[in-house]
This record gives C-alpha cells, structure tokens and sequence, in this order.
C-alpha cells in the first residue's frame, strides 16, 4: 500500500510518498523569511506558489496510479498554510480518486519516529518551533503529559537568535554557538510540575546579552537551562509512567546536545533512547503520509465535506486504533 | 544522623529527581547527582531545591496541612517522618479528591505553591492525606501560580483515571472554601485553553 503525504503547517511544504516498508520520496521547499520570524501570510502565500510544482515533481517520479490514500497535515498550523495545503490534498484526491485521510501533525511526528526507530511504548518528547509536549499512550488516545505554558522551545531559540542578529531557523546556530560556549550564567529555571515555560528565560538571556555577556556564553547557558528542564521532565513523566523508552520527535529534536542529554538521563535509569533519521526530525511529508497510510489501514477516511482545517487540533483528539 | 544510619532501608524508591529511601521509623530523600546536566547547574538544583523543600514542608506543616515531621537536613538530604498509608493513586475517590481540595486551599491561603500536585505524591493515612513531597514547591500568592498549581492536578487526574471529570468536580467542591477560589478556578481553566495549540505562538 502507498501512501502520498502533504505537510505545509507552518514554514516547511513538503510531499513525501510512503509504502508500509519504507520512504519512496520526500520533496521539500521550506518558507524561508527574509527578516525576523514567521510571517503566516506570507509562508502561505510560499505555500500556495510552490505546492503545485512540488505535487507535480512528486508525481512524476512515481505512477500516480500505484497510490492508494492522499494525506494532509490537517492541524495543528498556521489557518492560512494549513487551508493551502488542505485544498492542494483535495484537489488531488479528485482527481486521482483515491481516499482522503486527514491527519494530526503532532501525532505524525510520533508515529514515524515509532516506526523509524522500532520504539514500542515510548513517552514520546516533541520539539519544534510552536509545540513542545511529553507525549505518551494511555489506552486509545495519546495524552499529552506536559507542556510550555507558553512559547515552544524552538520559537524560544529563535528569539534569542534574532536578538544575536542572526537569522531564521535560529536553532542550529545557537548550538554552533552554544559548543564555544565556557561559562555558565544562572537562568530562571522554571519547571512547574511537567508543564514548563520559556519565555521568563528568553528575556533574562536578552539581559544578559545586553550587560555585554559574551554570545556563546548565554548560548550555551541557555540551551544547558533550558535542556535540561526538558530532561528533567521527561525523566519524570517516565517515573511516572514506569515507561522505559523515550522518543525525541520534531525539528529541535536534531540538536545534538539535547540528544546527548536525554542520552546521559535514560542511561542512567536503564532505559532506552530513540531519535529518528534527521531528514524525519523536522517537519516532512513522509512522517504526514507514514500516518495516513496507519489510519487508513485501521479504518480512517476523511470525506471531502470534513476535511475543513484545524488550527488547534490537539493529539488527544485522535482516537488512536492502532498498536 | 546521615551518618548514623546503620539499618537497611525496607524500600528504594528512585523517583524522577530524588532516592528515596525508606527505613522502619524514618524516611531519607536524596537529590541524586543527575550526569545530564552540568555540573555547576545541578549543584545549584539540587541543593537550592533541597533547603527550600525543608523549609517549606515546615511551614505547610504549621499551616495546618499534613506533612511528614522533618528530623534533619543535610547537603542534598532530607531526613523525616515515615508516614504508613496508602498512596492516593491507588484508593483514589470522590471523597479523597474534595479533601484534598480542601487542604490545598489551605497550602494556598498559607501562600504556598505546591509545584506538583499528583496523586502520586500523596499519601492517605488515618482518615488524613499527608504531602509528603515540597520538592516543586513555592511561595506566591499570586493568581496564575495558583491557577498552574490545580491545573497540574487536573492534568494528571486526566492522565491516570477514567473518572476524571467527577474527581476534579469534587475537587472543586473542596477548594472552593478558599476565598479567592473563584479566581483561581477561573484562571486554571485559562491556563488549560491557553496550553492549547495556538496560531501567534509561531509568529
């Protein structure tokens, strides 16, 4: 069975074909601003430039004919990006006449991370640039566990990295920083429970940046606070859950520090640490296609008159059929 | 006292953040050394929450909230009572979440955040629920603190049982003899949407 993929939630479009076995192609044109973040209107305005040469690449490469489900990021995203990509699974479900399946995008990186990697029952720690959740299964939903109760890690890291001047995706160059770093300056550290927060910390970095602090100093230092807290979590929602694997999803996730924490933190309770390829870490059509292809398998199907986006669509919405 | 300790512990517990040890009169709570972190940032972690913890589970304790007595303090080690019951995750009712409401409004008159309300981390012994973990805990008497600290316990309410929707109403029922309780109820709720997947985040 083959699966096509749409993923366009915020600034990655990307379409990716899947069989049950393996990723057959993943084609990839990001938004990339031209100054300071996100902008949704314009990454849509990207989206829909770009969406129709991508499909037509894609397909090109493969019989159309052998695909047996369309899939699209049906949230959660930016409405503009997401109604794009929406449209874009609609037309081409269609014309091929194939079935429609519409998809949690959070719940993707999940799933094809799980299959990647052969994780079973992971607490799943997903990291992007609006989200950053402890994810783990409690019977037929997936619930979230813990999460910022305000801005999501890689946004945060993209604030200080625009405060340095430097620009958008702002992640890897504060960990190309952050390894020059030698001196560490104290951090608001807030945990509160599972939930955690960045924001109090972004601007306490910005202070310090600001008294002169050298950059790969509050770099370093705030990757070490702010990693360290996203540890610690996941380290207790697996006491918590008894839970001996851990799976690092989403594009910050390809932060090798981060890794080498978690790494460290599962070594020393005995359990296993599991992070996908890097081409499968950000945001990608494979992973949105992967988990089509797993719902349709178990039953899922989404009529053209339901397949309206959802903007804040949570990952405990979906009902979960599968092992 | 560390020192002293001669007999072995009946229990090993290792928790996510502490080893808790747990001998027949006495119960040791030890911030292990975690290898993630750096070193300088753990040493503050661990002893800052260690004193706090101490101190804080004192003055829940004069505030009139079950806790376990503090016989000594040491670097990253805390040594007290041993309270025998049943944890709360186990025997989990209506009636156990509306008492814990209400010992909560006490926590938060005294001006105490707990950081970490779950029903693991509580013990139900002699008709009374113990807190016997102040590792989160906080002073503030703010609004939002407050509304964080229940909103945990919702989460894990949800988290652990089928029931959740009539515990946290009991629970509700208990809290509300707290006389900002409207408040705080009103903010949790807040701070659940506000969890929520929303599109300005990412801008």
């Amino acid at each position: 069975m083959i699966s096509l993929g749409i993923e366009g939630t915020a600034w990655s479009l990307s379409v990716g074909v899947v069989s049950g076995e393996e990723v057959i192609l993943l084609e990839n044109k990001p938004y990339v601003p031209k100054e300071g973040g996100i902008h949704p209107r314009e990454a849509a305005q990207h989206h829909s430039e770009n969406i129709g040469k991508l499909i037509g690449r894609t397909l090109s490469r493969i019989n159309p004919e052998d695909i047996d489900v369309i899939a699209f990021s049906q949230g959660p995203g930016m409405g503009p990006c997401l109604r794009i990509v929406a449209t874009a699974a609609r037309v081409l479900s269609l014309k091929l006449k194939k079935p429609l399946v519409g998809v949690n995008h959070c719940l993707a990186h999940l799933e094809v991370g799980r299959w990647k990697t052969g994780a079973r029952k992971p607490v799943t720690l997903y990291v992007s640039g609006g989200n950053s959740q402890i994810i783990a299964r409690r019977g037929e939903r997936y619930r979230v566990f813990g999460e910022t109760l305000d801005i999501g890690i890689g946004n945060a890291l993209d604030k200080l990295a625009r405060y340095m001047g430097l620009k958008h995706p702002g992640g890897p160059k504060i960990e190309a920083l952050a390894r020059e770093g030698e001196r560490y300056y104290e951090l608001p550290y807030t945990v509160k429970g599972m939930d955690f927060s960045f924001s109090g910390i972004v601007t306490a970095a910005q202070k310090l940046l600001d008294e002169g602090v050298r950059k790969e100093d509050v770099a370093f230092s705030f990757q070490e606070t702010t990693f360290a807290m996203l540890t610690e979590v996941s380290e207790r929602a697996m006491a918590y859950l008894e839970a001996d694997e851990l799976l690092l999803v989403g594009g910050v996730g390809a932060n090798r520090r981060l890794q080498e924490m978690l790494d460290t933190m599962c070594r020393e309770r005995d359990a296993k640490f599991y992070c996908p390829p890097s081409s499968l870490m950000g945001d990608n059509g494979a992973m949105i296609a992967y988990l089509g292809l797993l719902m349709y398998r178990n039953g899922h199907s989404t009529k053209i008159e339901e397949s309206t986006v959802k903007p804040d669509f949570r990952v405990e919405d979906v009902d979960v059929n599968w092992d | 006292m560390l020192t002293g300790i001669k007999e072995k512990p009946e229990i090993v517990y290792l928790g996510g953040e502490a080893e808790v040890r747990i001998y027949r009169d006495f119960v040791t709570k030890t911030r292990k050394k975690k290898g993630y972190r750096i070193a300088v940032l753990d040493k503050i972690l661990r002893r800052t929450r260690t004193r706090s913890e101490a101190k804080i589970m004192s003055a829940a304790r004069r505030a009139g909230i079950p806790t376990p007595l503090i016989l000594d303090v040491e670097r990253e080690t805390i040594v007290m009572e041993r309270i025998e019951g049943e944890p709360l995750k186990k025997i989990m009712s209506t009636e156990l979440s509306r008492l814990l409401g209400i010992y909560v409004a006490k926590l938060h008159q005294a001006g105490i955040i707990h950081g970490d309300i779950t029903p693991m981390n509580l013990i139900y012994s002699d008709g009374k629920i113990y807190f016997i973990d102040f590792g989160l805990a906080f002073y503030d008497a703010r609004t939002e603190p407050r509304g964080v600290d229940i909103h945990i316990y919702f989460e894990s309410l949800k988290a652990y049982f089928e029931n959740w929707r009539e515990l946290k109403e009991s629970f509700i029922s208990g809290y509300r003899g707290f006389d900002k309780a409207e408040e705080v109820l009103k903010r949790a709720e807040e701070i659940d949407k506000r969890g929520r997947y929303v599109e300005k985040r990412m801008t």
